[in-house]
Order: structure tokens, then C-alpha cells, then sequence
């Protein structure tokens, strides 16, 4: 097969691309915040000492942890709209499906990383007259937070990757822009190539990073 | 009631499910008394001295320390977050495993309770957390982190952690009990020198020769009760009770 590569005709869609570098990267710290606040809500529900509150919110998480987070994002976009009256625009549907899929598993994430802590420690610090807030934020939530590292980098690099779904519903992401260009071009080789590389070059220092993270807690 | 009674425990019951671990269990320590409390495990020991500072929380009776008293009996709910930590400020406790803060150095463990519970300034706080190292003798290590400690030295710093609130009186849970033979004498000098300061002191323990010696009184439980109270070298030299006196003879041999 003698295929003549040629990335240079990408540069007239540099703005394209930065584009979608900025809704993917954009996409991502957004709901990884809103999912990370949403997850310790959760968290904190599932801690709760009402037991329904749990109950409610293990229901939730789990809908969202058991089904694709296509079909989640599909879901919202077509359906919701019909049973609520609300049109959601693609943007709105795609951050509120990704901060409810992405709070869902950080939950469970920040839940594991609070009851990993010894219960000697909150027996110390309630034996020193802490209160509850003081308890959570002195002395359980910065040594569970240490433990936490590792699997919230690993999550977050997880969310980034499925920004790329967002392109199901025309949010002008990474591999969006590069659907448009590659039908504009007749370029898909090079141009699914370049977004495979992009893609790479945001995710590898965030991995390594992760990784670093976790060798270090290890010991 | 009086003054001269520090710790009084009036009809406290406890169950876990269908488990009753504290039968109506009442009890008197006086002010600058050492008193010992002995047992077979399982016999509740451990979580009426938990109940003395309200980690464990009775169903029914009155815990008063000091001059602060709740009474169980009668309340509906449980006691909201801010009395039970307001009381608890005011006793020390010393775990069996010293559960020091691993993110904080052995100085900020000290100062952790005067800076975050009393509002201590920091500068004030690190004085007396020094002070405090310096009398359970580990003035060379307040910038060490607790990892790097031995038993001893963790359980040392676990007693001026509770002092550094000043409590008007400190509970022990088998503060020996997970350290190695070598290292108990280390901590039980230090609890024996509060002792002769007079701090009125309850403590859980399996040093029967300690107990003797240093406690004014012993009580001894079983199943949840009370079986014999007395003075400490009666108790545990010449004890009344059957039940005693058979729990004891799991230890003559180590008793010089």
C-alpha cells in the first residue's frame, strides 16, 4: 500500500483544533470540579447516619455506574427533554451527564478514602473534645485525601477520555473537530492519527503523574 | 453529690444488640484517687472507661465528671455534637494503640487539641507541648514524626497529647498492653509520676503488679458487673469474691 502521508494540510485547521483542545480540556476540569463536589456529597450522604439518605444516594450512584456513559449522555439529550419539558442544549446535557457519571465514582472514591482511615483516630480526636467538622477536617479528611490521590488522578484521566463522547451530541470536542475536518479533507488517517497523538500528549504527563503519586503513598 | 467525688457513674447500662455489656454499673472516683479497673476481656472494661468520656454512649444512667453531668435517663435523643465534645475536652483518654495523628509531627500532636478545641495560640500551644514532652521525657523528639518512634515513646507522647488539655482527669485503655515487655516500664513511670502529682486517673490494665501498687483502688468486673471494689492490695492480694480470686490466679506467678 504506498500511502502518501501528509500531516502539513492540518495547519489550516489549527483553530479548529485548538477548539476542541480547549472544550475537551475544558470539559474535563469542569466536571471533574462540579463531580468532585458533587462526589463528596455523596460521599458525606453515604457516611450519613439516616440510613435512607444512604440508601437513596447508593441507588443513584449506582444507576450512573452501571450504564455506559453514552447511553447516559444520549439519554439526557433525547429523552430527558421529553419527559421534563426542558430542551437542555448539547453543552448543558454533555456537563450535567459528566459531573453526574464522573460524581458518582469519585463518591465512592472519596467514601473508600474516609473509611480507610483507623477508627483510633477519630476515637482520638473525639477524646480531645474535637467536634465533628474539626474531626473531618484536622485529622481524617488530610489522611484520607493522601490515599485518595491516586484513584481521583485515575478517575480524572478516565473523564477526559470520555469528553470524547461528547461528540455524539456535535459539542465541538477534540474528536469532533477532527470528524469535521476529516469530512471537509478526505483525511481521516492523518487527521484521527494527530487527535490519537493530542490526546496522548494531555493524558501521558497526568498518568505519569498519577503514577508518581502512587509510589509515593505506597510507602 | 460531692465535690470530692470526680468521676461518678450512677446506673449506666450499655448493650450492643441483644448484648448487654454494662449492667447498671455505678461507681465513685475520688479526687487524685488512681483507681484500676481488672477483668477477663469481654467483661466490659474497656467500655465503661469509653463511657466515662461518652465514645461510648450509655442507654441509661448519669456520668458526671467534674462538674459536668449528663444524664442519660431521661434524654430523648442523643447529646448534640457540641456538648458531648465540650465534655470530653475536659478529660484526657490514652489509647492501647496510642493512635497518634501520622500526618503531624509529635510537637503538633501535642498541640493539636490546645490550638483546635481550646484556641490556643500556636506560640502558647507549642510552649506547653514542649513542657509536656519534656516531662514524659521526649523533649529531643518533638519534631519527629510518630512513624519513627517506638511503642513507648508513641505511647509517651499519646499522654502528653491528653495532658496538653488539661483535664481534670485521664483514662487509660490497656495503655501498655500493645507494647513490647521492654517497653512498659517507660510508660508506666510516666503514669505512676502523674499518680504522685495527684491527677485522679482510671485506667484499664492487665499489670496486676502495677495496679497493686500504684491504684488506690481496683474494682474488679466480670460480665458487665461490678464483682468486688475495694482497696488495691486487699483486692488483689487477698480477694473476697470467687470470681476474683479465680481471675487473679491466671497471674500469681508474675505478681513480685
Amino acid at each position: 500500500m504506498q500511502y502518501q502521508w501528509d500531516f502539513g494540510f492540518l495547519l489550516q485547521y489549527k483553530s479548529l483544533i485548538a477548539t476542541g483542545v480547549l472544550y475537551t480540556i475544558g470539559f474535563t476540569i469542569g466536571t471533574a470540579v462540579s463531580g468532585l463536589l458533587l462526589g463528596c456529597l455523596i460521599a458525606l450522604a453515604r457516611l450519613s447516619t439516616l440510613r435512607f439518605v444512604g440508601a437513596i444516594v447508593i441507588g443513584f450512584t449506582e444507576i450512573f455506574r452501571c450504564t455506559p456513559v453514552l447511553v447516559q449522555l444520549v439519554w439526557c439529550y433525547y429523552a430527558l427533554p421529553m419527559l421534563t419539558g426542558i430542551e437542555l442544549s448539547a453543552a448543558t446535557a454533555a456537563f450535567v451527564t459528566l459531573t453526574l457519571y464522573g460524581g458518582s465514582f469519585f463518591g465512592e472514591i472519596i467514601r473508600g478514602g474516609i473509611i480507610s482511615v483507623d477508627i483510633g483516630q477519630w476515637d482520638a480526636g473525639r477524646a480531645l473534645g474535637m467536634r465533628r467538622h474539626q474531626l473531618m477536617m484536622r485529622i481524617v479528611f488530610p489522611q484520607a485525601f493522601r490515599r485518595m490521590i491516586p484513584p481521583l488522578m485515575n478517575q480524572t484521566v478516565l473523564q477526559l477520555k470520555n469528553t470524547s463522547l461528547l461528540s455524539v451530541l456535535a459539542v465541538p470536542d477534540l474528536l469532533y473537530q477532527g470528524q469535521l475536518i476529516t469530512s471537509a479533507s478526505y483525511r481521516p488517517l492523518e487527521t484521527y492519527t494527530m487527535i490519537a497523538v493530542i490526546y496522548f500528549i494531555l493524558l501521558f504527563p497526568l498518568t505519569r503523574f498519577a503514577h508518581r503519586l502512587e509510589a509515593r503513598g505506597s510507602h | 453529690m460531692s465535690s470530692d467525688i470526680m468521676i461518678e457513674l450512677t446506673g449506666v447500662q450499655k448493650s450492643f444488640g441483644d448484648f448487654t455489656v454494662l449492667k447498671d454499673i455505678t461507681l465513685n472516683v475520688k479526687r487524685g484517687d488512681v483507681v484500676a479497673l481488672i477483668g477477663p476481656s469481654g467483661s466490659g472494661k474497656s467500655t465503661l472507661l469509653r463511657s466515662v468520656n461518652l465514645l461510648t454512649i450509655p442507654e441509661k444512667g448519669v456520668i458526671r465528671v467534674g462538674s459536668q453531668t449528663i444524664d442519660f435517663s431521661r434524654a430523648k435523643s442523643l447529646p448534640a455534637d457540641k456538648a458531648l465534645a465540650a465534655f470530653r475536652a475536659r478529660t484526657g483518654m490514652v489509647f492501647q494503640s496510642f493512635n497518634l495523628f501520622p500526618h503531624m509531627t509529635v510537637e503538633q500532636n501535642v498541640m493539636e487539641g490546645p490550638v483546635t478545641v481550646l484556641r490556643m495560640q500556636k506560640a502558647e500551644a507549642k510552649a506547653l507541648a514542649h513542657d509536656l514532652l519534656d516531662k514524659v521525657g521526649l523533649a529531643d523528639k518533638a519534631t519527629a514524626h510518630p512513624e519513627s518512634l517506638s511503642g513507648g515513646q508513641k505511647q509517651r507522647v499519646a499522654i502528653a497529647r491528653a495532658l496538653a488539655m488539661k483535664p481534670e482527669v485521664m483514662l487509660f485503655d490497656e495503655a501498655t498492653s500493645a507494647l513490647d515487655p521492654e517497653l512498659v516500664g517507660e510508660v508506666l513511670s510516666v503514669i505512676r509520676s502523674l499518680a504522685a502529682e495527684g491527677m485522679t486517673m482510671l485506667l484499664v490494665t492487665h499489670e496486676m503488679a502495677f495496679a497493686r501498687d500504684v491504684a488506690d483502688r481496683v474494682i474488679f468486673m466480670r460480665d458487665g458487673c461490678v464483682v468486688e471494689e475495694g482497696e488495691a492490695r486487699q483486692v488483689i492480694e487477698q480477694p473476697r469474691e470467687p470470681a476474683t480470686q479465680a481471675f487473679l490466679s491466671h497471674f500469681h506467678g508474675g505478681l513480685n
